[in-house]
Order: C-alpha cells, then structure tokens, then sequence
C-alpha cells in the first residue's frame, strides 16, 4: 500500500517540476471555454432554455466539465502503449507490484496536481471572466466529488484497457485517438447527453462513456436533482465495477501474448 | 524540377512506412474520419433545438464546416510543422537538414508530411455537396477556380501562422505551448465571426486570421453579399502569412546555432 502511496507522491513531485507547462494549459482550457461560452450563447439566442437547461447552467456546465476534464484526463494508454513498444514492460512485470496498478497511481498523481494547479486557477480565471455560477450547496458539491472519483475510475480503466491494445496491434496510436474523440463525444463534454435524439441516448446509456463527464457536470449544475443523483451515482459504480473484467482477461491473455519489439 | 522528383520520392518512402503497419494506418484514417465526425454531429444535435445561429441557418453552418475541412486537410497533410522545436531544434536535428542542398523549410515538409490527412479533402466536398443540395445552391463553373484559390489561400494562412510560430525556435529553444494553443484559438474560425465579440472578431480577422480559413470565404458560395469583401480578401491574407513566414525563416536560419551535441 505504501509502495502504490509513493508512486503517487512521485508523479506529483515530477508534474510539479514541470509546472510551467501548466500555466498555458490554463489559459488553453479558458480558450476552450471561451468558444464553447459564445457559441452557446448564439445557440440560445433569445431561448429560456433549452432541455431543462439556461443559459447560465449551460456555460456553467461546459466550465465544470472542462475542469473536471483535468481531473480525470491522463495519457496512461500513450505511457503503456510506448513501453509496450519499447520492451520496458517486460521488465516492469517482474517487478514486485501491479504494473497496472502501478499505471493507475501515477495517473492518480497526475489527477491531484492537476486538479490543484490547474482547475483550481482556472477556475478563478473563468469565474471572473464569464457569467459561471460555482455557488453551488455544500451537499452538490460533496456528490460532485464522489461523482468525480468514479470518472477518473471509469476513464482510467478505458485508458487501461486502450493502451494494453498495443500487445495486439504492435502499433496503437490510432485507436488511441479514435478513443480521445469518442470520449470527447460520447461523455458529454461537448454536449450534455441529455441533447442528444432519443434513439442515440438510449444507445449511450449501454455505454460507459456518460460515467466519465455528462454525471459530474450534471451534478454540479444542479441538472440532477434528488433520486436521478443516486441512480447516476450508481451507475458510475456500475461501470467501475463492470470494466475491471475485461482488464483482467486482457492483462491474461497480454501476457501469453507479448511480443517485445525492440529494447 | 529537381524539389518535385524529390517530393515524389518522399512521398513515396511515406507510403512505404505507413503500410508497414496497415490496421493502424487504417484506424489512423477512422480515427480521423470520426474526429471530423464529431464536429458535424456537434453541428447537426445543436441545430435540433435551434434554427439559426448569429442569423446563418442549419445548412449554412454545415457547408462552412465542410469547406473548412479542405484547407485544413492540406495544411494538416503538409505542414506538421507543430512539434519543430521539439524535434529539430532541441534534438540537434536541423543541423542534418541545413547540411543537405535543398531549402530547409522544403525538407522539413517533405520529412513530415502525412497523407493520410488528404482524406479531410473528401469528407469536405462530401459535406459541402450534401449542404448545398439541401439549400438547392449553384454553381457557375468559374466557381471551382475561385474554390481552389480561396482553399490555397486558407491552408496558407494555416501554414503561415504555424511555420511563424515555429520560427520562434530559432531565437530561443526554451519549450514554449503556444502551438496547442493555436490549435485550439483556430476552432474558433469554424462558426460564423458575428457570434463573438468585437475583440474576438478582430483577432479572427487580422491577428490571427482563422476566419479567412472557413466562415468568409464560404459565405461567397453561399451568395451572403454582405461578407464579399472579406471573400476575395482570402488568397491576398494567405500569401501576406505565407511570405512573412518564409522571410521570418529564411531570418531565422541564419540565427541558428545548434543546440544538439
């Protein structure tokens, strides 16, 4: 348990000293924001609201998942995909610990310093420059927590599962991609899921991907209210459980199956 | 005639390495087919609860998409010119390419070049034609050279500004973020400018021209009068960026010390 604590501790210490890199990454997530501000607002035009959203839940939103979006976001599938590649998994599996799990607390490092030094300040920045409202109640805000926990859970997990395809495909920058556009998509970042025509809702709620950003903003902006929290909430439970049983079937047969191609 | 053998020959090494691996390349393409994908369906959800945006209709905001994604697939195929610092000047690279007669800037294109992106040219007419179908426009056939000027011109905006960029590493070859960012403020030029602010407009318009990449030069297919002006102004933007960009290398080059071992 200690060793998977440290793992943790390391990755922060190593994205803190970096941390100028993060400073633009602010500013690119307020761009981001920007566009998404303006662009509904001339959505809205004249409009009250639009499926039980305003305007002002609707910028809200879109600030919420964007910052949520550091929080869970993490580039573990490009890490595994390029030690696969390299051949440094087959050392990291005789190793004393769970590669796997090993991948999971440095994301989860990445998530904390990220959310410390970059949702944090950004947030602030776009409070001050658009019409967001993070007056939310102290009980929205402990759900949102939760709620956030469960998409780093849920996105790692796919991250996981993505990048242990380079055992297969040799090669997996594309997929890699395919995924980052499907999640962008599907999780309702772009888009609160609740926009979509009722045939495509009805698909993605077969899907894990609504885990990952539609329940935290949701949440926040108030757009649950009483039971719908819990049985989101639950359904993000769902899916953490769920994906752990293709993990582990594709770490067994990964294993079988490695082939190292260089190193 | 000796740069185009060479390019060919490029080309045809390119071709060679991407095949070496054919269900990435493949899912490579998907991948990017889904990306431009999301995009429409962005546009196509977002129009099921609203019928104009900054007074441009449904069909309107499609065909400017579509357009956009022409310049951008050329620029995307040939000017990957995103990560040069990283690659050519920190690593020490560009000292093999300055030994070699042939311009840098060429040789940086040619060694960096993705075709696969060319797709983005067909998703483009595709979508652009079923836009234009729906809204019953015509065309005259002087149209399609107007449309190969205005698309140049938008992808040299593109590669204008990124290869300035660029040249930044020349001066100091600290990592800077200011690509990502570019990437991310040339979203902005894919709607129509009048649903921004004046500043915002502004910037679009003469600072960092995104807008001349897809809203004015398509508002001339779709017969808005009122944006005319802006239009024509596309292929005199493109080689106003283009040309600064080439001076500010051909200055740059010069100043460059190596930094690689």
């Amino acid at each position: 348990m200690s060793m998977y604590l440290e793992m943790i501790r390391v990755r922060f210490l190593m994205m803190l000293a970096y941390r100028t890199n993060y400073y633009s990454g602010i500013l690119i997530y307020s761009i981001n924001i920007g566009a998404y501000y303006f662009l509904w607002s001339a959505i809205y035009g004249g409009k009250e609201e639009i499926q039980g959203l305003s305007v002002a839940q609707m910028t809200t939103y879109v600030a919420v998942a964007w910052m949520a979006r550091a929080f869970y976001y993490n580039n573990i599938d490009r890490e595994i995909a390029a030690e696969i590649k390299d051949g440094k998994v087959a050392i990291e599996m005789i190793r004393p610990y769970s590669y796997l799990g090993m991948k999971t607390m440095q994301a989860l490092g990445e998530g904390i310093f990220r959310l410390l030094f970059f949702s944090v300040p950004g947030m602030i920045i776009v409070a001050l420059t658009f019409p967001v409202s993070f007056d939310a109640s102290l009980t929205t805000w402990m759900f949102f927590f939760v709620s956030l926990i469960f998409s780093f859970i849920v996105n790692t997990h796919i991250n996981l599962l993505t990048g242990m395809m380079t055992f297969f495909l040799f090669n997996n920058t594309g997929l890699i991609r395919a995924k980052r556009v499907v999640i962008d998509l599907f999780s309702g970042l772009l888009l609160p899921i609740s926009f979509y025509p009722d045939w495509a809702q009805g698909l993605m709620s077969y899907l894990p991907f609504q885990a990952i950003s539609y329940v935290p903003s949701m949440i926040f902006t108030e757009g649950f209210v009483g039971q719908e929290i819990y049985n989101a909430l639950l359904l993000q439970a769902f899916w953490v459980f769920i994906l752990l049983i293709p993990i582990r079937l594709t770490w067994i047969l990964a294993k079988k199956h490695l082939i190292v191609q260089g190193g | 005639m000796f740069n185009i053998s060479l390019f060919f020959q490029y080309a045809s090494q390119y071709l060679k390495t991407r095949l070496t691996y054919r269900v990435d390349t493949a899912i490579e393409i998907l991948s990017d087919l889904l990306f431009q994908a999301v995009n429409l369906i962005f546009i196509l959800i977002v129009f099921r609860h609203t019928s104009f945006l900054g007074g441009w209709n449904r069909d309107e905001i499609i065909f400017i998409y579509g357009f956009f994604l022409v310049p951008y697939a050329l620029f995307t195929s040939f000017f990957n010119i995103w990560d040069f610092n990283d690659r050519y000047i920190v690593k020490g690279e560009m000292d093999r390419v300055l030994t070699r007669p042939v311009h840098s800037l060429f040789q940086i294109i040619m060694e960096r070049m993705e075709l696969e992106s060319l797709f983005g040219v067909i998703t483009g007419l595709v979508i652009m034609g079923y836009a234009s179908v729906n809204q019953g426009l015509t065309f005259a056939w002087y149209d399609v050279l107007i449309f190969m000027l205005m698309v140049i011109g938008g992808a040299f905006i593109y590669a204008g500004i990124f290869i300035s960029i660029a040249t930044i590493g020349f001066w100091s070859d600290s990592r800077t973020d200011i690509m990502p960012m570019m990437y991310n403020i040339s979203n902005y030029g894919r709607y129509p400018v009048n649903i921004y602010n004046k500043v915002i407009q502004f910037v679009l318009t003469w600072i960092l021209p995104f807008a001349f990449v897809g809203v004015y030069p398509a508002s001339y297919f779709l017969n808005k009068e009122e944006w005319y002006g802006y239009a024509f102004f596309t292929p005199v933007m493109g080689i106003l960026f283009f040309g600064v960009a080439i001076l500010l290398w051909n200055v740059g080059v010069k100043k460059y010390r190596g930094a690689g071992n």
